[in-house]
């Protein structure tokens, strides 16, 4: 967990940035929260952006779980006390070095690879990355056979066991279906940054989340991974996530 | 074969007429099943196809947009099922005691009267805002 990530992309962008970039073009509402452009009614997502997290796990407090929180409101995932079995899209890791006695807290939520797992595994076609990197479900092929859940290195995914009311109408679920972080892909689409995101920065007062196009240098999380050495968990896997985490 | 196929065709149409038909004409009142009466769009506005259109081809609309939405992140088109939620959604003493308006009742009017299941509420929020 100690190498730099080397995206070539990534890399790029980063240079192109330290070549000087141009100005900033998003509008900042609140530390970490910026608005990003959204997409047109009818126009399809781009292969030329990649979203993305940055995570600072500095900032991110032991007791604070307001992306969960946050999470659960946006999307309509509850459970039934059923540690288990329960969905969890999102959860907070607690970490601590046995040597030294240090602690470390981070979120942890579907990591969005470049190179998914869960697709490779997934029979049906339902598990799948969209053209611009976010990792879905399409729950209207999904057999529930649960192959991802298995496939996934990030215990990102949950499945649905029983019959669910009340759903959101942007975050369809149902029994029988897998389901993960989708990183808020509704908002994304509409110009919004994840709920998760969002609650960091105003109802936590952190801003440790950082979310936007990689690809974009001008973007914030393009800048911020410039700035920060950051990590992906597991990065001997390969599989290029869209999460990073900064001081892990 | 052409022969075949005019066949299925003209069966086809047949079918599509009657079930239009069916779904225009009043209640007979000789101890058959009752005909469907869905209930007008909430909204009392056009939809986005013609009457006749939507009832034959209103299936095809949502699986394709739902395929568009999903894997293409294709959204604001023409078709949509929160569209039909927003219009169609009625309150039904049958549901929530009446307090909310969904989709339900209205899909059912036509789904029962032809044996069709549909499960799109498994997952789907039928209730309009």
């Amino acid at each position: 967990m100690s190498a730099p990530a080397s995206d070539p992309r990534f890399e790029s962008a980063r240079r192109r940035f330290l070549q000087g970039a141009a100005a900033l073009a998003a509008v900042t509402l609140a530390p970490g929260v910026t608005l990003l452009a959204p997409r047109a009614a009818g126009a399809a997502a781009s292969d030329k952006v990649r979203w993305a997290m940055l995570i600072d796990t500095t900032k991110c407090d032991a007791g604070c779980d307001h992306c969960v929180t946050a999470c659960r409101d946006e999307n309509g995932w509850t459970g039934h006390d059923r540690a288990r079995t329960d969905p969890h899209w999102i959860r907070k890791v607690d970490l601590r070095d046995r040597a030294t006695g240090a602690t470390h807290s981070l979120p942890v939520m579907c990591q969005h690879c470049e190179t998914p797992p869960c697709v490779d595994v997934c029979p049906t076609g339902a598990s799948f990355k969209r053209a611009d990197g976010i990792v879905l479900v399409d729950k209207h092929i999904c057999i529930g056979c649960r192959y991802c859940m298995m496939a996934c290195p990030y215990k990102a995914r949950s499945f649905v066991h029983e019959d669910v009311t009340g759903q959101k109408p942007h975050a369809p679920r149902g029994k029988g279906t897998v389901e993960s972080c989708t990183f808020c892909v509704h908002r994304v689409d509409a110009g919004q940054q994840p709920a998760c995101v969002v609650a960091c920065a105003e109802k936590a007062g952190q801003g440790a989340m950082v979310f936007g196009d990689l690809n974009d240098p001008n973007s914030e999380i393009a800048k911020a991974a410039g700035r920060h050495v950051t990590n992906r968990i597991r990065a001997d896997l390969g599989l290029n996530q869209g999460v990073l985490y900064h001081g892990l | 074969m052409t022969q075949a196929r005019n066949l299925g065709a003209l069966l086809l149409a047949l079918c599509a007429l009657m079930v239009a038909a069916a779904v225009t004409l009043p209640a007979a009142a000789d101890g058959r099943v009752p005909l469907p009466h869905p209930a007008k769009a909430y909204a009392g506005q056009q939809c986005v196809e013609p009457v006749d259109v939507m009832r034959r081809f209103h299936m095809q609309y949502l699986m394709h947009q739902r395929d568009d939405t999903v894997h293409g992140g294709i959204r604001g088109t023409k078709y949509s099922l929160k569209g039909c939620v927003e219009c169609h959604a009625v309150a039904s003493p049958g549901v929530a005691d009446g307090k909310v308006r969904t989709l339900q009742p209205f899909c059912k009017e036509c789904h029962s009267y032809a044996a069709v299941t549909i499960d799109c509420f498994g997952c789907h929020t039928g209730a309009a805002k």
